[in-house]
């Protein structure tokens, strides 16, 4: 059971993280050049953003998450579970970025599903 | 107006003729379509698919000597925390786990995401080679197997194309 709560933690934290990150920086706009000013500047407008600071407290969860995991199962398990990430974010990028998802894309995340399902009961 | 666009077009048109040497250079020469791999972005692509696999790998060999963790009672959890983050190898890889996020925020700033992502999952192989090696997990050979189905399904949800948000409309020269 902790097995599917500490999976589901750092899928859903992670992808949650990345999707609140990626919300963030497309407010604060792209970067102009690499000057330590242009980067600094960008880095304090992105400090301001409250979907930063989800996105960060989100995908630290996952980080303590992922540690709590390897605390008890094999890297050669855990690394490869962390694929259903990718099929997290297709659902996240279709349900709140609007991104249209192929079904060719589908088709990958089926894939990873699968891959990720033989790794589980490849569990010796 | 168009007089104007078509002398530019001629002038353009000249200064090409002139630049270019007008030697047939066999087909396939005019338009480079597959540009070679560049060394650099061979060698952060290197750095990526070792650095997250150690850093994992690590991470994995600090917990394992920091077990048992208890998650209850939260003063457990606090202890564990604690006896967690004195470890070596848990800072170790935390290190290397940011050698491989700027590496691969180098790599994606000139390389294309839907070649680097799939070239990057090899990282779940190398995990798996890492864990055997380094760690003596026993890795079956169905796991192996999923490993593999993983990396083609990566490799099929990279093929897809980066945007589908908005689409370019039809090219018309």
């Amino acid at each position: 059971m902790l097995v599917f709560i500490l999976f589901t933690i750092i899928v859903a934290a992670g992808t949650g993280g990345e999707l609140c990150v990626s919300r963030a920086m497309k407010r604060v706009g792209e970067a102009q050049s690499f000057h330590p000013m242009e980067i600094a500047r960008v880095t304090l407008r992105a400090l301001r953003q409250p979907w930063m600071w989800a996105g960060v407290a989100m995908m630290a969860f996952a980080f303590f998450a992922l540690l709590g995991a390897l605390s008890m199962y094999n890297v050669s398990f855990v690394v490869p579970v962390t694929a259903l990430s990718y099929v997290a974010g297709a659902f996240g990028g279709a349900a709140f970025l609007g991104e249209r998802v192929t079904w060719r894309r589908w088709v990958g995340v089926l894939l990873v599903t699968i891959g990720v399902t033989l790794v589980f009961f490849g569990k010796s | 107006m168009i007089h104007g666009r078509i002398a530019k077009k001629l002038i353009l048109y000249n200064r090409k003729v002139s630049i270019e040497p007008v030697v047939d250079k066999g087909p396939g020469s005019g338009m480079a379509a597959h540009k070679p791999l560049q060394l650099k972005t061979f060698l952060m692509i290197l750095v990526m698919v070792l650095a997250g696999p150690v850093g994992n790998v690590l991470l994995g060999m600090g917990m394992k000597a920091a077990s048992p963790v208890s998650f209850w009672p939260p003063v457990q959890l606090l202890q564990s925390g604690l006896r967690v983050f004195a470890s070596v190898p848990i800072w170790l890889g935390i290190l290397s786990l940011i050698t491989f996020f700027v590496a691969y925020m180098l790599v994606l700033s000139w390389a294309d995401y839907s070649f680097v992502q799939p070239v990057s999952s090899v990282a779940y192989g190398v995990v798996a080679l890492l864990g055997w090696l380094v760690l003596g997990e026993k890795v079956s050979a169905l796991r192996w197997a999923g490993i593999a189905v993983i990396c083609l399904g990566v490799f099929v949800v990279s093929r897809t194309g980066a945007q589908t948000t908005s689409q370019l409309p039809a090219g018309n020269g």
